[in-house]
């Protein structure tokens, strides 16, 4: 067996990742920190946290690969990769296919399109706009005065959902407060937020193949995929870890590259 | 810490020749601006120069004007002014860089040439070939200014060009001589008219060269270098400087095809440019491209300088038919055809489509056209979002993200 260790970290515009991989490509050290606003610090943090949980503190990785907004701040990484060459290669990783990726994160959704040999055929991102994006669940969870992690529990137990229009984070706040006015439920308004989300998702390309889902969004709120399958009719599969699956993606990039 | 690349580019020798030439075409009109010495035509960029030409006018191009406040990335901070004045920020953003240049009284030829202001006109002529905006912008000097304003209503979405629009826009052409000859206080001159048109079709010919030299593999030139070199072929359209710059330009290229020259060192990658540049960002996308050892080969954008149906020997039918064949006047079964023969000409990888969001009418990705082509021609495309001018409209990071990712996938 390889003894050697592999890093991937994923500095997203939210949080930063890194993924630990011994030489069978197992993932066997993570961690998960708010990218604040010194991000070197923040992947080397990371990486100590990562290494620990590996039962390998102190020791070196054989090599790093570096991915998401911050790629080019990670003092220890050989290599940058995108994210969107990331969320392929990780997802193909856990799900060997030809597949559709969606990846919700903090500030950018993807649509990957992968063949049955990984390699990506197609990829769109979000436009400029955030709505649709864990950034603005966080923006509607704090109008609602609701902490974010509550809001999967609460989409859940509601049998009512609001429709919500606008494309516009802050149009789509509006209308939530027009929606409290009306004396809707919280946790109605919160399913409709979750529904808002899926239709930004949808409507950015075509699902084909097999349909796979990562990226924080999903890893924090699991009543989301069960939404986009019942509205998709569609079974989604999902990695263990959703929000590590960038991570993993340029750890095993790293690997590759020894 | 990975580094990024740094770039180095080959200099273009002609590009001192294309800065004299642009220099003297604005110290020209500013000399006449403020002395009287000539008259002045505003005129839009696929507008009749020729025509101005042949009635003595000099010929300032308000688009050109528009492309270097983007460049020089003044126009974010004048576009609101013109906003104010109830100009949309959805609209045109040459238009609104303009209008709120004249209203702030700043401009890059202040800074580029120390020349205090654009000319004054004494007409604006406009052509819709481009779109209905150039009309609403030079409406608007001629209100602001009391100039008159002529033009023509070109047809748009044209499939087969037949007869009905060469004659119509050829009528058009000659149906403004009278009123153009009332401000110029001169009548048409014929021979200088056709000379113009003679010198417009030989500029168009030997700028198409200068395009298709790209075809080479590797490309000695690049869309981000076009789109500067391109400038004689947009603001001196109709006279022999024109002509002579290209003929300094195409040997120099066609010397680096022969000795294996080319802009993008190690060349990898071919891209298609389709839509307009984002003039404030030309050097950090040239700079993206060419560490990711990728040459954006060939645009619309810069095919559209080439009028190689004018004819002097028929001025205003050719002119009716230079001016409609144009690839924006098109419908979309001409726009794709287009792009599949510019596929075989110039054997790229890969389509960007930047998405201008005041540019409706040179966006081509917003009816499933990268979706078709990539079906037709088997190859990769992309779109980003952004605009020719408004960089509030441009996020940098998703674009070089989005970008980078695209050379990842044709290297997969």
């Amino acid at each position: 067996m390889d003894s050697k260790l592999y890093a991937g970290v994923d500095i997203g515009a939210s949080r930063t990742k890194v993924a630990i991989l011994n030489g069978d490509k197992q993932l066997i050290g993570y961690s998960v920190r708010k990218s604040g606003t010194d991000f070197g610090k923040t992947a080397d943090m990371g990486l100590v946290d990562s290494l620990k949980m590996a039962g390998a503190a102190g020791k070196n990785v054989a090599g790093c690969v570096s991915t998401g907004y911050g790629r080019n701040n990670v003092s220890f990484s050989q290599e940058t990769k995108t994210e969107i060459g990331c969320h392929a290669k990780g997802c193909y990783h856990y799900f060997p296919m030809a597949m559709t990726i969606i990846d919700i994160g903090g500030q950018d959704n993807k649509i990957i399109k992968v063949d049955a040999k990984g390699r990506r055929i197609n990829f769109k991102m979000n436009r400029k706009c955030a709505a649709g994006t864990g950034a603005f669940l966080e923006e509607m969870a704090m109008r609602l005065d609701i902490p974010l992690e509550e809001m999967d529990a609460l989409a859940r137990q509601s049998e009512e959902m609001v429709e919500l229009g606008s494309y516009c984070t802050v149009f789509s706040g509006t209308e939530v407060l027009e929606k409290i006015r009306q004396g809707k439920t919280v946790a109605a308004i919160v399913k409709g937020l979750f529904y808002s989300v899926i239709k930004r998702v949808l409507e950015m390309d075509s699902l084909t193949d097999k349909v796979a889902m990562t990226g924080g969004v999903v890893a924090h709120n699991p009543y989301l995929i069960q939404m986009v399958e019942e509205t998709t009719q569609k079974k989604i599969l999902v990695p263990e870890h959703p929000q590590l699956t960038g991570a993993v993606g340029a750890a095993l990039f790293a690997m590759e590259a020894q | 810490m990975a580094e990024q690349k740094q770039v180095t580019f080959k200099k273009i020798a002609a590009t001192k020749a294309c800065k004299k030439l642009m220099a003297d075409h604005f110290y020209e009109l500013d000399e006449a601006s403020r002395t009287g010495s000539r008259k002045i035509a505003w005129c839009t960029s696929v507008g009749p120069a020729e025509l101005l030409r042949g009635m003595g006018f000099l010929v300032y191009f308000p688009e050109n004007h528009g492309a270097m406040l983007g460049a020089t990335r003044m126009s974010t901070d004048l576009i609101p002014y013109a906003n104010a004045q109830g100009y949309s920020p959805d609209i045109c953003s040459y238009l609104t860089s303009d209008v709120g240049s004249y209203i702030q009284k700043k401009s890059p030829l202040t800074k580029v040439y120390n020349i205090e202001s654009v000319p004054k006109p004494d007409v604006l002529v406009f052509n819709t070939n481009q779109c209905r905006d150039v009309q609403d912008w030079f409406a608007w000097y001629a209100r602001e200014l009391k100039v008159p304003l002529v033009g023509v209503h070109t047809h748009r979405d044209i499939g087969a060009i037949g007869s009905v629009q060469i004659q119509d826009i050829g009528s058009q052409f000659e149906d403004m001589v009278p009123e153009l000859e009332a401000v110029a206080g001169e009548k048409l001159d014929m021979d200088r008219f056709k000379e113009a048109l003679a010198y417009s079709r030989r500029t168009s010919e030997l700028w198409r060269a200068c395009l298709e030299s790209a075809g080479a593999l590797p490309s000695p030139w690049t869309f981000f270098d076009a789109t500067i070199h391109m400038g004689p072929a947009v603001v001196a359209r109709g006279t022999k400087e024109a002509v002579d710059y290209y003929e300094l330009l195409l040997p120099e290229l066609q010397q680096r095809i022969k000795d294996g020259v080319a802009a993008v060192e190690g060349e990898k990658h071919r891209i298609y440019w389709e839509g307009m540049p984002i003039w404030g960002k030309l050097r950090p996308l040239s700079d993206q491209f060419a560490s990711l050892k990728t040459c954006v080969v060939a645009s619309t954008y810069c095919n559209s300088w080439i009028f190689d149906q004018l004819d002097p020997a028929a001025p205003f039918e050719s002119m009716g038919r230079a001016y409609t064949e144009l690839f924006i006047v098109r419908d979309e079964p001409f726009k794709e055809r287009y792009i599949t023969d510019c596929f075989e000409k110039y054997k790229f990888d890969g389509i960007l489509f930047h998405d201008a969001k005041t540019c409706p009418n040179n966006s081509n990705n917003r009816y499933g056209m990268p979706e078709r082509l990539s079906q037709k021609l088997g190859i990769p495309v992309l779109t980003i979002n952004g605009d020719l001018c408004d960089l509030r409209c441009y996020s940098e990071e998703q674009a070089k993200t989005n970008i980078e990712a695209f050379i990842e996938q044709l290297e997969e």
